[in-house]
């Protein structure tokens, strides 16, 4: 169980007043015929010296994902120098790249009070790096986190061991708002509930990376992070011909072989639908891309219909056709009217008569958001020793329970460096950080944690780490989490990076699209692959 | 994943079915308007001819009546074109077939998709231009030549298939209702006149013709004299002609052949043209009588039309649990 305490730096990051194209310059002085172009460059730029977009340039006291000490990262060796030799034609590449996300199509929606607006997808041209090395020991540790969080939720369901064991009190499960006694006892193929996962991951000062959040029930960005990289490739086209960069492609085919593997008619084709809530949904954008890259059905609830034989049939003009996996994008007490809430319009009566018959497969099942709740969260570590027996190899940043009288008495008097958040919400809605916080939402939170303790939990806040971004024609270091998705069927897989949001504004370290936040591809290269000689710069004849 | 192609949801053929259908009406709507206004200023004012039949052509004349006392120029045309209250007014339409069409986008070439997404702004934009009779012509002229291009994109990038043909039989259909609309009212003002029909019969039925976009193709085929029968005959019955009757079935049939399952519908646009081909057009001449027959006729093909919307929801769009079952997409 994880008790108060404080996130104390073990090391100041220490950088110095210089910007990243100088410091470039001094390390790799003579040698490589990349600095010697470099140094051709700024030779006749010293003619005529002129600010760059990089002066200056220095993370507030946080680490910084590219740089340390004004130096390229060990992986990010190969991108910083590609930067500086770009120096301020980067501009034209924030251009190209803006360009090519409206070109793209790529929106998300914003919900205001008066409409729904599409947006162009904000998005930075600046990569963030994370070497393999770095990449596959938290690959480990988040299949290590989702293995057991899906052991978790089958034993809720089951026979709920880890409660008679004392381990999660069972007090917890009563009062969890996303609890579906409606699955007692369902047995989803393979013991798997939770399929598709989005854990937010943020680095703190000293450089340590913490799960911040597990999001099990509809996960989304995935779509964000492919398209992302769509945009560098056609950006940073020669930097990928140079860099050993991961690919993160193969994620739809992973995505429809997991979902393949759930059809309960195997050996057949399996017909496999993306149920969205519809058009009007801030996500649909993916959910019509995911189906699209699949070869899926985007299916809404009135397409579907479940018959007397309790099997899943799809409207089409050529009659109803069988449906086997649906890959719902439905939060689940819109599933089904019959079974969750009965005013619900989006969802399709009978269909959890269906998946506890087995006759069509669910993803994520029904009921997994059970264990999305942020105090489970506080638990992962307790249930990684209790059903593994190992250590958890990626830390939980630590979490204070409201509904604790000792923890909610330490969080009501500490709130100037707390983020305090509802248990249960997504999106970065309600949640409440104190350092920037007024009196009057002080107020707030306090009669909101002593109203209802179950629903909030608190969190030292976090620096998260920054990485240069370009905002208004200034390199400037911004905030930013990641979000890695998991894919938990026979074979693990974790996306290579995931999505990179970024806080565009400066200090802010709010980074939901929602919210003004923006996003960056993410690049996982292996530093030990050298690249090929006298390729991975931005040659200053390059044309533009 | 599926081996055999893309299955079309009922959803989305609805959906296709009726964008098609209200871009069709928007479009028949700004031809009607742009042409009686020119009627309009070249007629004096002895001919009598004023706004309300456009009302009744499209429709509205009960919805209008409700919002306005008496009938005028401006008031009309505001209500057929830029009127938000009117669900038949152009913006409203073209509000219809964006709405329907955003749920599909993914199937819609993105060219075509852009094109329709820019008219929907635009015309919203502008949509004033359409009243006033300085802008009007300019304004519906553009408007009928954005929907003209989004149909040639589609027609052009679009495959051929189950999806269009659906598309295709919304706009046969919608065009079908609305050349027998435009005749029943027309005409029959006209029909109904005593013999000679005044000094401007002639000008008149060139108008009918004109206002569904049919007055040189048939001059074509007629020659310089414009009779009432000919012209009646030519919009119903030509076979080549795109908007006549005749030709729209033709097309819908055609469609039709794309799309699985379509024995009822077939018929159902068989028994229309078969209704088309029983009366004898010649006998319906000038006079109150002939009149008559001529509204109840068209009433016959009016409703022959609403049938077969009817069968293709009932075949297409609107399966029951346990009615008809593939194993497979086809």
């Amino acid at each position: 169980m994880t008790g108060p305490g404080t996130l104390t730096p073990s090391r100041e990051t220490l950088l110095r007043r210089r910007s990243p194209l100088e410091a470039v310059l001094c390390i790799r002085a003579a040698g490589s015929r990349a600095v010697r172009l470099m140094s051709m460059r700024s030779s006749q730029s010293l003619s005529r010296p002129e600010p760059t977009m990089w002066e200056g340039y220095q993370s507030p006291g946080c680490w910084d994902e590219l740089l340390a000490d004004g130096q390229p990262r060990p992986a990010c060796d190969g991108v910083v120098s590609y930067l500086a030799a770009l120096g301020d034609r980067l501009a034209a590449r924030q251009e190209a790249a803006e360009l090519a996300v409206r070109a793209m199509g790529i929106t998300f929606t914003v919900y205001t009070e008066a409409s729904n607006i599409d947006k162009a997808w904000p998005f930075d041209v600046i990569p963030r790096v994370i070497s393999t090395q770095e990449w596959e020991r938290i690959s480990l540790g988040l299949v290590q986190r989702l293995t057991v969080l899906n052991l978790f939720i089958g034993d809720l369901y089951g026979d709920a061991r880890v409660l008679a064991d004392g381990v999660f009190p069972a007090g917890l499960v009563a009062s969890s708002v996303n609890f579906r006694p409606q699955c007692q006892s369902a047995r989803p193929p393979q013991g798997v509930w939770a399929h598709i996962c989005g854990s937010d991951l943020v680095r703190d000062v000293d450089g340590t990376m913490y799960v911040l959040e597990d999001n099990l029930r509809v996960p989304s960005g995935v779509s964000y992070m492919l398209e992302n990289r769509l945009v560098t490739k056609r950006v940073f086209a020669d930097l990928f011909r140079d860099l050993d960069i991961q690919p993160v492609d193969d994620y739809t085919n992973k995505l429809g072989g997991l979902l393949a593997a759930l059809s309960p008619r195997p050996g057949e084709p399996p017909v496999i639908a993306v149920l969205t809530p519809g058009i009007f949904n801030s996500a649909y954008f993916e959910h019509a891309f995911l189906a699209q890259q699949m070869g899926a059905h985007l299916v809404e609830g009135k397409d579907l219909v479940v018959d007397g034989d309790d099997c899943v049939y799809m409207r089409t003009i050529g009659g109803l056709v069988r449906v086997d996996v649906i890959y719902r994008r439905v939060d689940d007490l819109f599933l089904d009217p019959e079974v969750f809430r009965p005013d619900s319009a989006l969802g399709v009566p009978g269909l959890m008569r269906a998946w506890r018959a087995g006759k069509v497969g669910i993803a994520n099942a029904p009921g997994a958001g059970v264990a999305d709740d942020k105090v489970v969260y506080a638990y992962v570590p307790a249930l990684i020793r209790y059903y593994l027996d190992e250590e958890p190899i990626i830390p939980n940043v630590p979490t204070w329970l409201c509904h604790l009288e000792d923890h909610r008495r330490y969080v009501l008097s500490h709130l100037d460096e707390m983020v305090v958040k509802p248990a249960n919400e997504s999106g970065g809605y309600g949640v409440f950080i104190g350092s920037r916080a007024t009196k009057v939402a002080k107020e707030k939170i306090r009669r909101l944690v002593e109203a209802r303790p179950r629903d909030y939990v608190a969190q030292p806040i976090v620096q998260l780490s920054t990485a240069p971004t370009l905002c208004d024609g200034k390199v400037v270091p911004r905030h930013l989490d990641l979000r890695p998705f998991v894919l938990v069927g026979q074979h693990p897989y974790v996306t290579q990076g995931g999505l990179t949001r970024v806080a565009m504004k400066q200090g802010s370290l709010v980074v939901n699209s929602s919210q003004g936040g923006g996003s960056k591809d993410t690049w996982v290269i292996d530093p030990t692959v050298v690249p090929a000689p006298g390729q991975s710069q931005a040659q200053s004849q390059s044309k533009w | 994943m599926n081996g055999e192609g893309p299955v079309l949801l009922s959803r989305v053929a609805e959906s296709v079915y009726w964008a098609a259908r209200y871009l069709e009406r928007a479009e028949a709507t700004a031809r009607l308007v742009n042409v009686h206004t020119e009627l309009f200023l070249d007629l004096p004012k002895a001919a009598g001819m004023g706004w309300a039949p456009l009302l009744a052509v499209s429709g509205s004349r009960d919805a209008f009546g409700l919002r306005h006392t008496r009938v005028s120029e401006e008031k009309v045309v505001h209500f057929l074109t830029a009127s938000a209250e009117n669900p038949g007014s152009i913006i409203s339409s073209v509000k219809q077939a964006h709405a329907n069409l955003r749920v599909t986008q993914a199937i819609l070439p993105s060219e075509a998709w852009g094109v329709l997404n820019q008219l929907h702004v635009w015309a919203a934009e502008t949509r004033l231009e359409a009243v006033g009779r300085r802008t009007r012509l300019a304004w519906t002229s553009r408007f009928i030549s954005q929907c003209r291009l989004f149909a040639g994109l589609l027609d052009g990038t679009m495959s051929h298939d189950d999806t269009y043909a659906f598309f295709e039989i919304g706009r046969g259909l919608e065009r079908a209702d609305m050349t027998t609309r435009v005749l029943d009212i027309q005409a029959g003002t006209l029909v109904a006149q005593p013999a000679g029909a005044g000094p401007f019969a002639e000008l008149m039925w060139t108008g009918m013709l004109r206002s569904l976009s049919a007055h040189q193709m048939f001059r074509r085929i007629a020659g310089p004299m414009v009779t009432g029968p000919a012209a009646l005959a030519f919009l119903l019955r030509d076979p080549q002609f795109p908007r006549s009757v005749e030709h729209c079935l033709i097309e819908i049939s055609r469609a039709l052949l794309e799309v699985c399952r379509h024995n009822d519908p077939m018929a159902g646009c068989a028994d229309v043209q078969q209704v088309l081909e029983q009366t004898d057009l010649s006998s319906l001449g000038e006079g109150k009588k002939s009149a008559a027959a001529l509204h109840e006729y068209v009433d016959r093909l009016q409703q022959g039309l609403a049938r077969l919307h009817e069968v293709l929801v009932n075949t297409y769009f609107e399966l029951e649990p346990s009615t008809i079952r593939v194993l497979q997409p086809a």
